[in-house]
């Protein structure tokens, strides 16, 4: 049997939807898993249950092989026994001990050379090396996640479990950390279950992911696949993000990034360091119809292309269509028959650079 | 002044202030994390000296250490004189009567410990007393010297309790608080005052020290 973690669990709770969940990790090779979803969608307390710092009232986890939690045994190994790297939403640093003494908490049995050693090696990978001396408090919001990871980290765990690893950032610092994260994770090649609402996040961190709301699995798969194609409205709802595409940067003049999609460039606002291969992102909103011939508009990508797909979802209808790639649009049902959509026909799709979302691939 | 007393007074605070650090964090830890539902029943217990009249629980107290009571033979056989008008019997009675002004301190500083932090421990590896050793106790440094000092001060102005299960001898249970009844009785009110001075002198310095520490209103009244 392949190495992986498989949990398969029921809680209830009085004020929210019964988590039940069954899901399968992968251990090796060591990959990053998403659990996407919503606020309140059971994906914390699926995290926390992984970590043994909460108990399902029915099922199992186990780790390779090994039973984390079995209800109908009463089996729960506790935390301390899991062999984890776990880092809190608000990362829980230690106020009483300084950078140092947080990350070297955790490394009990090792000799006091060894746990210099160690210390110094994750603050170094880190970068944070000039804030060892430091108490928490003095700490910027970036820094403080570092050195929560650098503790998470420094007693090389089995497991990395990650709780919103980047929320509580602000959105410059978020995106600069995101790809700091990647980097380090392909880096340590440890297992990785990252918990966000993200789907920049999801896309930029995540080998594969699972989609969760009301405490039920809805999809599971590589992001770039679930965020493109998901199996229904619920995934689509959740989600939120329906084209995405890989690309690569061809040229970038005056801030906007021409990004070749297939044989089709696609115009989008660049962001500074931009890499040259990137995820293309469109929400299905963004995308406006138009009949092949109309006048010019603001938006800078016209895509001609053909109605592939027609899906009804109420009083909206998701067209796919093939303009060089797959692309989605969410219209409404009077724009659908004004425009006498239907599979096959004629059409052009037009987006603005701004609602393209490029995102680094690594 | 009598010195004696002082000391006899001293003696008596220390002991019981040391002892109710080592017995009270456990009662407050279980206090603080324990789950059981019917927890309150004990909580209510370490309360009660709160509220108790003094000369009740040392009515109590002497009956339960008594020469009539299974624990009161038991000291005797064990150590050969009686619990009840020994200093070790009125060790045991301030113990108990100033049980609430160690543990409740103790209990709300546990409580103040971010759930947070306590589960990264764990999650490091350490164990639920390593946890405590090394995060919540550091942590609460501040309520448990209110506890301590509280606790010591309590004892220091014990009457009814010293009275019934300690009695009145000279240089083993005759505290400072009987001293000053005891000059009053014998309408020698110099000698009163001035015992009366050093006992609000000393109370007030130890209310200071904790209100200092602590910088919070009301922080020496268990917010519980």
């Amino acid at each position: 049997m392949a190495p992986e973690i498989t949990l398969n669990i029921r809680k209830t709770f009085v004020d929210r939807a019964t988590i039940a969940v069954q899901l399968r990790l992968p251990l090796d090779p060591p990959s990053v898993t998403i659990l996407f979803g919503p606020s309140g969608s059971g994906k914390t307390t699926i995290l926390r249950c992984l970590a043994g710092l909460e108990q399902p009232e029915e099922g199992t986890i186990s780790w390779n092989g090994q039973i984390w939690f079995d209800a109908a045994t009463h089996v729960h190994a506790p935390p301390q026994a899991r062999g984890l790297g776990y880092m809190a939403q608000a990362y829980a640093l230690f106020p009483n001990y300084t950078v140092e003494g947080n990350i070297a908490y955790g490394l009990s049995g090792l000799s006091i050379q060894e746990k210099k050693a160690r210390v110094n090696e994750v603050l170094s990978l880190l970068q944070i090396t000039q804030l060892a001396q430091q108490k928490p408090a003095q700490l910027s919001g970036g820094q403080q996640q570092r050195v929560a990871l650098a503790r998470a980290i420094a007693r090389r765990p089995q497991l990395l479990l990650l709780d919103e690893p980047l929320s509580a950032l602000d959105a410059p610092t978020r995106t600069k950390l995101c790809e700091d994260l990647r980097m380090l994770l392909t880096r340590l090649a440890i297992p990785a279950v990252v918990v966000t609402h993200d789907w920049t996040e999801a896309l930029a961190l995540g080998d594969q992911m699972a989609v969760i709301d009301e405490g039920r699995l809805l999809q599971t798969g590589i992001p770039q696949d679930v965020f493109s194609r998901p199996i229904n409205a619920d995934v689509a709802r959740v989600v939120g993000i329906e084209t995405v595409l890989h690309g690569r940067v061809r040229e970038i003049r005056d801030e906007l990034a021409t990004v070749q999609v297939g044989p089709v460039p696609v115009i989008a606002v660049a962001s500074p360091g931009l890499e040259s291969d990137v995820f293309v992102c469109i929400r299905a909103e963004d995308v406006t119809l138009e009949l092949a011939g109309s006048s010019e508009t603001s938006a800078r990508n016209h895509l001609r292309g053909t109605v592939q797909a027609i899906t009804s979802l109420g009083a909206l209808v998701r067209v796919t269509i093939d303009c060089g790639f797959l692309l989605t649009a969410l219209v409404t049902r009077s724009a659908q028959s004004e425009l006498r959509l239907a599979i096959g026909s004629d059409v052009r799709a037009a987006f603005k650079a701004g609602s393209v979302h490029l995102i680094p691939r690594r | 002044m009598n010195w004696m007393a002082i000391w006899v007074t001293c003696k008596l605070a220390t002991l019981t202030s040391l002892t109710l650090l080592i017995i009270g964090l456990p009662i407050a830890y279980w206090l603080t994390y324990s789950k059981w539902r019917w927890k309150f029943l004990i909580e209510s217990i370490v309360a009660l000296p709160l509220v108790l009249p003094p000369t009740v629980l040392g009515f109590y107290i002497l009956i339960a250490i008594g020469p009539h009571s299974p624990i009161g033979r038991f000291y005797t056989d064990l150590v050969g004189h009686p619990l009840p008008f020994s200093f070790q019997g009125l060790l045991l009675a301030s113990i108990l009567y100033s049980l609430p002004f160690a543990v409740q301190p103790f209990a709300t500083a546990f409580e103040q410990v971010d759930r947070k932090l306590i589960e990264a421990s764990w999650t490091l590896g350490l164990s639920k007393l390593k946890t405590f050793f090394r995060l919540i106790l550091p942590l609460s440094t501040a309520g448990l010297i209110t506890g301590v000092v509280l606790s010591f001060a309590h004892t220091l102005g014990e009457f009814g309790v010293v009275l019934m299960v300690g009695g009145n001898i000279e240089g083993i249970t005759r505290t400072v608080s009987i001293e000053i009844y005891d000059e009053v009785q014998a309408l020698n009110y110099a000698a009163a005052a001035k015992t009366s001075a050093l006992l609000l002198l000393v109370s007030y310095t130890v209310l200071l020290l904790v209100y200092a520490m602590n910088r919070r209103v009301w922080s020496v009244w268990p917010q519980k």
